[in-house]
């Protein structure tokens, strides 16, 4: 792999106008990821998902060369129908349209930041994997008081076109104060068995609303491993939401830093696996100041032998008094050979807050299907109800109401 | 200098074989195979016994500790221990209370110890005709009478080889991880128990009633055999301070539970936790781990952590045998600059298994305190199910209170719940206390033994008393 990563990184450079300085940096953290290699089981954090060996089984040899040069046509027919929206296209890791159509143009200002160097407060190798490839950066500034009136969707699409096995991509958002985004993740795979590596960066500043949507639906044999850093200014509230359904091996990442009082952070999420998948959400809530909150609800449906890990972690700092940290996960597995791992975490060194988390798996209650069974269901609309009603608690917490029903639509969850 | 001529001579004396001398002996400082034959040939153990150390020190060798704990400590060099030290003659030991610290007998005091059981946790020795009628020698009568064997463990080695050959390191073999292993190479002396089949143990079977072995040292090593349909009720150190002059305590316990037999293990650790700044203090890193061998077992793990100055342990079920069921009730407190990694592990292999794991951690000062924990049903474990409930006290900013819970499960006919929580006393019950006529102390103490009171429950009578007052003790000083 050393190799080929060399030649590909030599390949790369030629197509960017890079300060030496810059490149410089970037070599540096191709030297770290080539030290390091792809995380293994041995890290903590991978502890559950080796991604070593899934990328070795699942992919083998990876190329890293994007030709940036080449464009690709936009396929209008994977736009969502039904919702007005603003759209960033990314086909095969290329940004090929950014249209904020219904938006005030002087209100959003995109900045290119193709040249700078990102630093994120993440010790994984897969950072410098991006940091060392990414060619094209954008970040998304919301000026002061400007709340989109549409939401964004962010259409990530891979088709057969494809140059290279690994895609990095990296986008940055800024929100000024009492701005307000919502944003939708739209994944549309078609290429087979690439490994997609994604970082985004989240700047709240005062009394600014985030809402991310990430939809993992549509299936198909990558693997996609998102990484979101949000950090919080006072009043500021971010919401994710994950579903997390389609790609063969997938793993979300939030770290979310409530630096600002009264800031708060929730993350809710889905499992939906059959066949051989294996998903993985892991969270970093810091609690960094006092009166901040933070709520999490993590809920999972396991068929065949498919896999599913949550790992969350409530940190509160010794200042940081009068916390609020819930975190819950639920998981139902329904084949025995499905899996669930969890390891929910609190590390508090403030005494007065209020932080509590849960944790349960198991099959679905067989009281439940025979109750529903004798009032004249059969025995698969009984557990399709049953597994309707465990995961449309989540979805219910989607705070936007259009949004909402775009994803039960999706999901296929009825009321 | 003294030392080090002293030293010189003591392995002078060992080059041209042992000493007869017990009193005596101390065996070099450092860790060598030369250091474990000495310890081996000194017990005048069979050669299996030898060959058993080596292979874990031959294992030792090569792993490192570890380092992925919560609480840091300064790197132990284990060249500079002695491994080995016969108990110290009476003529060093203290000849009556008055020469102790007025401190510990002040604590002996509120614990309500009467000056018989003072006078022998010091060492001080005891009147002979005392001795002779004591309790412990009638206990001993009567566990002969059924059949129960209760010796140290050096003794059964020697009288009862084929149990201990079958069953020492069948639960922590010698292969484990680095201090386990480092056990297996040096340990001393420690307890040894046989159920015979259908026995129910009369008593509750105590390290304080095994005469001879008050010293066991640092590297202590129990191992417990409940044959079939058989029960016993194990109590392990004492509320009283104890203070000793070892600061790494790595011991192994063993339990084994055949069909339908049962084990229930109960702890009050209150070793010596260091001074207010966090100098000194005990080390103690023990492996526990209990396996549940025959079906319809059942292993039970209660533990009163209060001293040390790193409490370090898992006390851990294995689930093999069907229908069996693990328990753990654990309360850690810490105060001062005291830490604790403590939780358990249960681990489910047979079907219809069953474990519950009750853990409280109440953590003052600038301690730090963390529950660590698994839980893994396999894929073979039907029907198993694992309750999980732990809860955190935190009392001031300066401390910390974790948890880390590890949940695996890999059998959709099984259920895992777990829960937890962490918050401080509210000020509402300290308020109402107060009202009351208690003063802030004694209300923390009342609330506290409120919030362990589930674990509490489940120590034998004798202890759980003097627990509850060992409770109150420890949280001394960190309110107001």
């Amino acid at each position: 792999m050393k190799e080929q990563l060399k030649k590909d990184f030599d390949n790369s450079l030629k197509n960017l106008s890079l300060s030496q300085k810059d490149i410089e940096i970037k070599k540096f953290c191709l030297d770290n990821f080539i030290d390091k290699g792809f995380p293994n089981k041995k890290e903590e954090d991978w502890k559950f998902s080796d991604l070593n060996q899934i990328i070795k089984n699942n992919i083998g040899e990876l190329s890293f060369y994007n030709d940036q040069a080449y464009t690709n046509k936009v396929d209008t027919s994977v736009f969502v129908d039904g919702l007005e929206h603003n759209k960033i296209v990314f086909i095969n890791g290329r940004i090929e349209k950014i249209d904020f159509e219904y938006e005030k143009k002087d209100q959003i200002e995109i900045i290119d930041q193709s040249e700078t160097i990102n630093e994120f407060k993440n010790s994984n190798s897969l950072s410098d994997l991006n940091n060392a490839f990414t060619n094209k950066c954008f970040k998304i500034l919301v000026k002061k008081s400007y709340k989109l009136v549409k939401p964004l969707i962010i259409y990530h699409t891979t088709n057969s076109k494809i140059w290279s096995k690994n895609i990095n991509l990296r986008l940055n958002f800024e929100l000024d104060k009492d701005s307000s985004l919502r944003l939708i993740d739209l994944f549309n795979d078609t290429s087979e068995k690439n490994f997609l590596n994604i970082f985004y960066n989240f700047e709240l500043k005062e009394n600014a609303v985030l809402k991310n949507y990430k939809v993992d639906k549509f299936e198909n044999k990558n693997i996609k491993y998102s990484f979101n850093n949000i950090d919080q200014d006072k009043d500021s509230i971010s919401e994710t939401f994950i579903l997390s359904s389609g790609s063969n091996f997938s793993k979300n990442e939030i770290h979310c830093n409530l630096n600002g009082i009264y800031s708060s952070a929730f993350v809710n999420g889905v499992f939906s696996l059959n066949n051989n998948k294996h998903h993985e959400i892991r969270s970093i809530i810091n609690h960094l100041t006092e009166n901040t909150k933070s709520y999490q609800l993590i809920k999972s449906v396991l068929d065949e032998s498919s896999k599913a890990a949550y790992q969350g972690k409530i940190f509160v700092n010794s200042d940081a008094q009068k916390t609020d940290g819930y975190q819950l996960s639920k998981a139902i597995l329904l084949n025995k050979e499905s899996e669930f791992n969890a390891k929910p975490e609190l590390e508090i060194y403030a005494d007065d807050v209020k932080c509590s988390h849960g944790s349960a798996s198991g099959s679905l209650n067989e009281d439940s299907i025979f109750y529903l069974m004798s009032r004249g269901l059969n025995y698969q609309q009984s557990r399709e109800l049953l597994i309707n009603g465990f995961l449309l608690d989540v979805v219910e917490k989607i705070t936007d109401s259009e949004i909402k029903n775009l994803i039960k639509n999706m999901i296929g969850i009825k009321e | 200098m003294d030392n080090r001529q002293k030293e010189i001579n003591d392995l002078k004396d060992y080059k041209y074989g042992f000493s007869t001398d017990i009193e005596n002996i101390q065996a070099p400082k450092g860790l060598n195979e030369d250091v474990i034959k000495f310890i081996s040939n000194i017990k005048k153990e069979p050669a299996w016994m030898l060959e058993f150390r080596l292979k874990a020190f031959q294992r030792f060798k090569v792993l490192k500790e570890p380092d992925w704990q919560k609480p840091k400590f300064p790197k132990i060099d284990y060249q500079d221990l002695y491994y080995y030290s016969a108990p110290k003659s009476m003529k060093d030991k203290p000849k009556s209370l008055d020469e102790l610290d007025p401190k510990l007998l002040e604590t002996y005091k509120k614990l309500g110890i009467p000056l018989q059981e003072q006078a022998r946790l010091n060492g001080i020795a005891v009147d002979a005709v005392f001795d002779s009628v004591s309790v412990a020698t009638t206990f001993k009568d009567e566990l002969t009478k059924q059949g129960i064997i209760f010796c140290p463990i050096s003794e059964a080695i020697q009288n009862h080889p084929e149990l201990v050959k079958k069953y020492l390191g069948s639960v922590i073999p010698t292969s484990d991880h680095f201090f386990a292993t480092l056990n297996s190479a040096v340990f001393t002396d420690g307890s040894f128990v046989y159920i015979p089949e259908g026995v129910r143990c009369p008593m509750e079977l105590s390290t304080y009633f095994r005469i001879n072995a008050s010293n066991t040292g640092q590297f202590e090593r129990t191992l417990i055999i409940a044959d079939k349909g058989s029960y016993v009720s194990y109590l392990e150190g004492c509320t009283a301070p104890m203070r000793d002059e070892n600061q790494l305590h790595a011991a192994n316990v063993e339990l084994i539970a055949l069909d339908d037999a049962e084990i229930k293990y109960s702890t009050v650790q209150n070793w010596y936790p260091g001074d207010k700044d966090g100098k000194g203090g005990i080390y103690n890193f023990v492996t526990k781990r209990g396996l549940c061998k025959g079906k319809n077992s059942k292993i039970s793990w209660t533990q009163v952590e209060t001293g040390s100055a790193i409490t370090w342990k898992y006390p851990s079920c294995i689930l093999k045998g069907d229908n069996s069921v693990g328990e753990f009730y654990s309360i850690a407190i810490t105060n001062n600059h005291q830490k604790a990694d403590t939780g358990t592990k249960m681990i489910h292999l047979g079907k219809n298994t069953r474990s519950k794991i009750i853990s409280k951690g109440i953590s003052a000062g600038s301690s730090d305190m963390t529950y660590r924990g698994l839980v893994d049903i396999s894929s073979k474990a039907k029907n198993s199910t694992n309750y999980t409930q732990c809860d955190s006290l935190l009392m001031g900013n300066k401390c910390g209170a974790h948890t880390v819970p590890y949940i695996k499960n890999k059998n959709s006919e099984s259920n895992i719940a777990h829960e937890a929580t962490t918050s401080k006393i509210s000020e509402d019950q300290l308020h109402y206390c107060q009202q009351r006529g208690l003063n802030p102390e004694e209300a923390v103490g009342l609330i506290v033994n409120g919030f362990c009171k589930e674990v509490l429950q489940q120590l034998p009578m004798e202890f759980a008393v003097e627990a509850q007052k060992l409770v109150g003790i420890s949280l001394e000083g960190s309110v107001g």
